[in-house]
């Protein structure tokens, strides 16, 4: 049952980037469309699966006062991975999300998960932990894109769903990531306290 | 769980050291494997973006017959498409740094008499939605098209400038960088054309 609570705990009660609100900069930044979304969240999840695992098994092994660089130096190999992994085999959407592949390195929810349960937990745990939090990421990140892209250019997942001129430019810029995370955030919240 | 391991100055040099050691080698080791797929990948974006913007079909291997120019403080890249030794037209990465944002990239085919055949950004940094529509503005409409245009070395204007090119509305700074990398392109083409060109067809 602890299992199962582990891996849904990220999904809705402390999703990422409404319950915890970490990681703001890519959220923002990244879903200017939905696919572009998706693609950031996919990455993040497996950076936050692999480093939780390797974090878990030799947190021990790390001592307190040297955690945070240890921490960082292994998110960072794996964040290094992925960028040469997308690199090779997705070009399109490597370019796409560009800067903020390597900036996954000081996204919060990385280090956050690290520091605050892997740390203190076994390898099981904490990949469960790493995969609900990086579901929840991926699903609020895709969520956010696919409103933005569908008010600002009519479109979702490059789908035309309504005629381009009827788009509102601003809600693809920074101003409408702005308000779509706000309102969201303010659903998310009525939400989890009717529950 | 086994105790911690305590923060004495010999422990964390070790741990520190092992960690950053065992992780760089696992970064040098994916590197090795994913060397050969990017290198791939990035060629054949660079075949396709060719081939996008040469009309018809060609035999050679533009890449290898590649020639470069050094122009305004960057370098233009030439691909001759040629069938059967003919030449069909030329693929020219160009680039602008007025862009609204800085740098933009520019594959411009050109057709043997000078004028465009097509086009395709390759890199840009403008705004989302307004600078950044460049990729299919200059196709669209008969204002707006550069496509069939001859820029020679007056170069292609947008009409605020008193041009013909209708420039992208609200993004005209992105309109005449866009331009700009097209002239530089045509001009450079036009250039080497009376000096190199002959070189060129005695190969």
């Amino acid at each position: 049952m602890s299992h199962i609570k582990t891996l849904t705990n990220g999904i809705f009660r402390e999703n990422p980037t409404f319950g915890l609100v970490l990681g703001m900069c890519p959220t923002l930044a990244t879903t200017t469309s939905a696919a572009n979304g998706m693609g950031m969240g996919a990455a993040t999840t497996f950076v936050l699966v692999m480093s939780n695992l390797v974090i878990s098994l030799v947190a021990n092994l790390i001592p307190d006062k040297i955690r945070i660089p240890a921490f960082i130096v292994i998110i960072a190999a794996f964040v290094t991975i992925v960028d040469f992994a997308m690199q090779a085999y997705t070009q399109s959407l490597y370019e796409a999300l560009g800067l903020f592949i390597p900036l996954i390195v000081v996204n919060c929810i990385v280090l956050g998960r690290a520091e605050a349960f892997a740390s203190k937990n076994g390898p099981i745990l904490s990949m469960l932990d790493g995969l609900g939090m990086g579901i929840g990421f991926t699903l609020s990140l895709t969520i956010l894109g696919c409103i933005r892209e569908f008010l600002g250019s009519g479109k979702i997942f490059d789908m035309t769903i309504m005629p381009e001129q009827y788009g509102m430019l601003a809600f693809v810029l920074a101003p409408g990531g702005f308000l779509v995370l706000g309102l969201l955030m303010a659903i998310v919240n009525r939400l989890r306290k009717s529950n | 769980m086994g105790k911690k391991l305590e923060s004495n100055f010999t422990n964390m040099v070790v741990v520190l050291f092992a960690i950053s050691l065992i992780a760089s080698a696992g970064v040098g080791y994916v590197y090795t494997l994913t060397q050969e797929p990017i290198a791939k990948a990035a060629q054949a974006k660079q075949q396709q973006a060719i081939s996008n913007v040469v009309p018809g079909e060609f035999d050679n291997d533009p890449t290898a017959d590649m020639w470069t120019k050094e122009i305004d403080g960057g370098v233009l890249e030439f691909y001759p498409a040629k069938k059967g030794g003919e030449l069909v037209g030329t693929a020219v990465k160009t680039f602008s740094n007025n862009g609204f944002n800085g740098y933009i990239e520019i594959m411009a085919g050109f057709k043997p008499d000078g004028s465009i055949y097509d086009y395709s950004v390759l890199k840009n940094n403008e705004t989302p939605g307004l600078g950044s529509k460049m990729n299919d503005w200059f196709r669209e409409g008969e204002k707006r098209d550069v496509r069939g245009k001859t820029p020679g070395t007056a170069g292609l204007k947008v009409s605020k400038d008193g041009g013909d090119i209708d420039a992208i509305t609200a993004a005209t700074i992105s309109s005449r960088a866009f331009l700009d990398a097209i002239n530089r392109a045509a001009a450079a083409l036009q250039g080497a054309d009376a000096t190199s060109g002959a070189t060129q067809q005695n190969q």
